[in-house]
């Protein structure tokens, strides 16, 4: 099948100056093609640079190296045939839903009468007739996101881009409004000839795509790309697409170097800590200790059972495989010898393990806490650390990283920080010792 | 489902239709309000349409006596009679609205370039922080003489002097709030905006000014409290030799206080309360529930502004297409500045600076203020002498501490009053109104009577004359304090009460931590008016009583009086350090801490 290509990207790189002026790359090296007729997802964990590359794509932010082309013509800004769904919904407050809706078609000089007529079609199309005098704040998150879907429809674009555009939503309203899109998709006579999807929802991305592209982090660059020819309607519980599901669980889950089966694959002083809460770890672990799991799950399932998002249990599934608490094989999730002895365990006993694998398996904490036992007065100032890290990050993603190191920290039992002063410190009866000897 | 889909396949077949659906009126209607499309109308169109052409023809006479022929040295008859009193303030009014107008189009003009190009932001924005602190009769001395040359033997020169001098009171907060509006608009949006192509113009009106609307707003409002405040200085002046008084509010008081005529002065605060108060239900609360629309956080809209006057004139049918149609021009010019070309024409492609330019810029900007500086020290040098810059410093102290003494003290008074009334939703609402009402009331109206007072038990001036600089500035810190405690969540409320807490545990851990963030922003406002009041405030003239505290600001007014150029800019300078300064060093702080640590 021969298909012409629309968009098409090569060797694009992007990088950010961080605060102290070197650049950081976010994307290196990114060849990619959207085709006429298909629905391209691209997944990856937050700071894999997909937003960047959709937002490349879109003519919002220029590449720093590379080509990128609309139909064969080099992409400098916002081209017309471009329109973008956005995760917020970035309807304007002060328009009506049909003003919203209008604005594109305004912007191109189209004569009041024309753009009414047309704005009212795509209003009908999108399901929201009689709300075209309501302002957005009357409506519901769904209602609004229709809204932003009407606005992009109705310039007639070839592409229609999505970031994140059903994540804001909740879960029964994402679903309906994504079914009603491969609805209008499927029927073969919307003016878009590709969509291409941003998304940290796994199973949605193989809902609704040919083809997922799955990002590495640091930098973002294409890990692996699956192509998907199951016809759609898709149903979520076929065996076809529990496979899939199951095969870029796994894709996602790998970290660092390779293989996530070994364990201890040289963990770096300055990793990105997996955004995890050690709550919410704590309940996950839990519900993998009991019936059905026994210790051991498909990644999917565990979604599903325990209630939370890819996005949110994904960096759980990595941290606690970071710390050995559990470890990570082919999208399945396995509780190791520590992490049952870390669930059966009292409240004190789950403190002291997590603080024992957090100095053993985070050269991060270890390193605060050798460098905090050195000081006399057992604190620091959080700046050296936030130093430290943003030699090789920048200083948004520096202040995350110690932000979660702290709270693993504070949980472990293994240092404390104090707001106010911006300080971190060893916990309190670990202060005494020193004092006495000097004291002496 | 399929609904949508068969209904989709249906619409696409019209799609293709060459000829779009005409637009009858019948689905035209929908477009608007229901009360502009079902409303008789007429009947509120006859009860507005009256007063609407009575103003027109008082403003268009006022208008015209703003022309009439004058020579420099005759003096305009002006009279005390409180009669008299209704035609100075339209006026003043009239004066006031040009001047406002004049800043609401120097805020875009400023905001939008400051905004655009990074180089004149770097010159723009340190200028305007300048501009800011100087005193508005510093810019009269400077310009008087050239406006009455502008137009010889006509009145208009120096009633252009005086439109000036209030836009000097006016313009540069509502220039500053428009600039950072501009660059705060939220990200998404403006990436919406690219995307769908919409050209500069279209992005000013429908994205940029109506996101800017509310904060703009509120400053035109402190704008026009501004203006209040030097309308005798701008009406009655008496710099740079001359001595001019124009028929208006300003000169009216002037004239009270040098004939020590008490009862003209009460006539005055009389009017001054009917003026604020029309101002207030005709103009500005109008404006605020119109402006509602453009809030732009949906979570916390719990006080709606309302105006019986907007919901009037929406009922119209006549008037309200007067207003329409100004839309529907506005809205020919976004059809008619739009972009062209998108993304793929090499017109989109951006040239990326060279970077020896913007350096060489830098060095430019450097070498002015540096040039400037030596300018500034070769100036006091020579003309006023370093002893004197001393002593000019330490009256700046003097003035930093009463500035800062008097907003702690109001702290200490209106605080709790501010969170007990807060806490009651029945009266928080009302004082609220009042408190603003009184922010707006020019408060050197009371300065004769404060006069009179200390001139009859010798006080110390340097104490009494003290509190008149928080007299008007005080409100702020009040209406933010409610504002503030009545937004205090419920819950936290309860959970204060189910805990028990009470006496100063209750203050320290609940009450003062809840509201520090709106007090902070009370505060900073109030603090920014005490330095200008200053001027009036610590140089007090009552007939030919004078009354003087050592004080930058009296320093200022003194120098200003004499004309004396190089004390007054020396004295300018330093007020404009030590507020800069206190901006930096205090609020700054204290304003991130609320930012950080104390908001809900």
């Amino acid at each position: 099948m021969k298909t012409e290509t629309i968009v098409d990207l090569k060797h694009v790189g992007k990088s950010f100056r961080s605060a102290d002026g070197t650049a950081r790359a976010v994307l290196e090296e990114v060849d990619f093609t959207l085709h006429e007729g298909e629905i391209v997802a691209l997944l990856g964990q937050s700071g894999s640079g997909k937003s960047t590359l959709l937002r490349i794509m879109a003519g919002l932010i220029p590449s720093d190296a590379g080509d990128v082309r609309y139909r064969g013509q080099p992409l400098y800004g916002p081209a017309r045939g471009i329109a973008m769904v956005f995760q917020s919904f970035a309807l304007f407050p002060w328009l009506t839903v049909q003003q919203n809706v209008e604005l594109g078609l305004e912007a191109r000089g189209i004569p009041p009468d024309e753009r009414a007529a047309r704005a009212e079609k795509a209003i009908e199309l999108i399901g929201l007739s009689g709300f075209e005098g309501a302002l957005p704040r009357e409506l519901s998150g769904g209602m609004r996101q229709r809204v932003g879907i009407a606005r992009a429809l109705v310039v007639e674009p070839e592409v229609l881009l999505m970031d994140e555009a059903f994540s804001a939503l909740d879960v029964l309203t994402g679903e309906r409004l994504r079914e009603d899109i491969l609805e209008l998709w499927g029927s073969g006579t919307m003016p878009t000839k590709a969509m291409l999807v941003v998304s940290h929802n796994i199973e949605e991305a193989v809902l609704m795509a040919d083809r997922v592209l799955v990002f590495a982090s640091n930098p973002g660059r294409v890990r692996s790309e699956l192509r998907i020819s199951i016809p759609r309607p898709r149903d979520p519980n076929s065996h076809g697409v529990r496979t899939l599901i199951d095969e870029v669980y796994a894709l996602m889950t790998v970290t660092r170097a390779g293989r996530a089966a070994e364990p201890a694959i040289e963990p770096s002083l300055t990793d990105r800590l997996p955004e995890a809460d050690v709550i919410s770890m704590e309940g996950v672990l839990e519900l993998l200790a009991k019936q059905p799991f026994n210790g051991r799950a498909d990644l999917p399932k565990l979604v599903e059972e325990s209630e939370l998002t890819d996005d949110e249990l994904l960096p759980i599934a990595n941290a606690s495989h970071m710390l050995q608490l559990t470890e990570l094989a082919h999208g399945d999730i396995a509780l190791t010898a520590v992490g049952q002895l870390y669930v059966a365990g009292s409240n004190a006993l789950r403190h002291e393990l997590f603080g024992k694998q957090l100095l053993r398996y985070v050269p991060l904490a270890a390193h605060i806490r050798h460098s905090l036992e050195q000081e006399p007065s057992g604190e620091l100032r959080e700046e050296h650390f936030l130093k430290l890290l943003s030699d090789s990050m920048d200083a948004e993603e520096a202040e995350r990283v110690l932000r979660v190191a702290i709270e693993w920290g504070r949980y472990g039992e293994v240092f404390e920080y104090n707001y106010h002063t911006g300080m971190i410190h060893l916990p309190e009866e670990d202060v005494e010792p020193p004092k006495e000897e000097t004291a002496v | 489902m399929s609904n949508i889909c068969k209904l989709y396949r249906l619409l696409l077949r019209v799609d293709f239709n060459p000829h779009p659906i005409p637009v009858t009126v019948a689905n035209f209607k929908q477009f608007f309000p229901r009360q502009v499309v079902e409303s008789s109308g007429n009947r509120w169109d006859m009860l507005l349409l009256p007063p609407v052409l009575g103003l027109i023809v008082l403003l268009a006479f006022a208008a015209s006596q703003m022309t009439r022929p004058y020579q420099v040295g005759t003096p305009i008859p002006l009279s005390l009679d409180p009669w008299v009193l209704p035609y100075y303030l339209l006026r003043t009014t009239l004066r006031m609205f040009i001047a406002l107008g004049a800043s609401l189009i120097f805020s875009c003009a400023f905001a939008a370039i400051a905004a655009k190009y990074r180089a004149a932001e770097k010159l723009m924005i340190p200028m305007l922080d300048i501009l800011q602190s100087i005193p508005i009769l510093g810019f009269l001395s400077i310009t008087v003489t050239g406006f009455i040359a502008l137009f010889p033997g006509n009145l208009l020169g120096v009633e252009c002097a005086a439109i000036f001098a209030i836009f000097t009171s006016q313009a540069w907060n509502m220039a500053f709030s428009l600039y950072q509006s501009l660059r705060t608009v939220p990200p998404e949006l403006r990436e919406a905006a690219y995307i769908f192509q919409l050209s500069g113009w279209q992005r000013f009106w429908r994205l940029e000014l109506p996101f800017a609307m509310p904060g703009l707003l509120w400053n035109m409002m402190m704008s026009m409290s501004g203006g209040w405040f030097f309308v005798v200085a701008s009406e009655a002046i008496s710099v740079s030799n001359q001595n001019i008084m124009l028929p208006g509010m300003g000169s009216y008081i002037a004239m009270a206080i040098e004939a020590r005529n008490l009862h003209a002065i009460a006539w005055a605060i009389g009017g001054m309360l009917v003026a604020v108060l029309i101002y207030d239900q005709l103009f500005f609360r109008p404006l605020l529930a119109w402006a509602d629309k453009f809030r732009f956080e949906e979570s916390n809209g719990q006080n709606a502004q309302e105006s019986w006057l907007l919901t009037w004139l929406r009922r119209t049918d006549r008037i309200q297409n007067v207003g329409l149609k100004f839309v529907a021009l506005l809205e020919r010019s976004l059809t008619f500045f739009r972009r062209d070309y998108d993304g793929t024409s090499v017109r989109a492609r951006q040239s990326t600076p060279n970077p020896g330019l913007i350096r060489a810029w830098d060095a430019i900007v450097a070498a002015i203020v540096l040039i400037a500086a030596g300018r500034l020290a070769i100036f006091i040098h020579s003309e006023v002498g370093w002893g004197e810059a001393g002593y000019v410093l330490l009256l700046g102290f003097y003035t930093l501490v009463r500035v800062m003494v008097l907003i702690a003290l109001s702290a200490i008074l209106w605080v709790p009053i501010g969170i007990w009334v807060g806490m009651r939703p029945r009266w928080a609402g009302r004082l609220q109104a009042v408190a603003q009402f009184m922010a707006a009331f020019p408060a050197n109206l009371m300065f004769p009577v404060a006069v009179m007072l200390i001139a009859h038990w010798h006080l110390n001036t340097e104490i009494w004359l003290s509190p008149l600089m928080v007299l008007g500035t005080q409100w702020y810190i009040l209406f933010n304090v409610i504002a503030g405690a009545s937004s205090v969540p419920t819950e936290l409320r309860y959970a204060a009460q189910n805990l028990g807490l009470s006496g100063w545990l209750k203050w320290r851990r609940y009450l003062l931590p809840a509201v520090f963030p709106s007090f902070v922003t009370g505060a900073i406002t109030a603090s920014g008016g005490s330095w200008n009041a200053s001027i009036v405030a610590e140089y007090v003239t009552w007939g030919d009583t004078t009354l003087q505290a050592h004080g930058i600001g009296s320093y200022i007014a003194q120098m200003t009086a004499q004309g004396d150029f190089p004390r007054i800019a020396l004295g300018i300078g330093v007020m404009c350090i030590y507020v800069m300064g206190v901006n930096n060093f205090v609020w700054r702080r204290l304003y991130e801490l609320a930012e950080n640590r104390m908001h809900f």
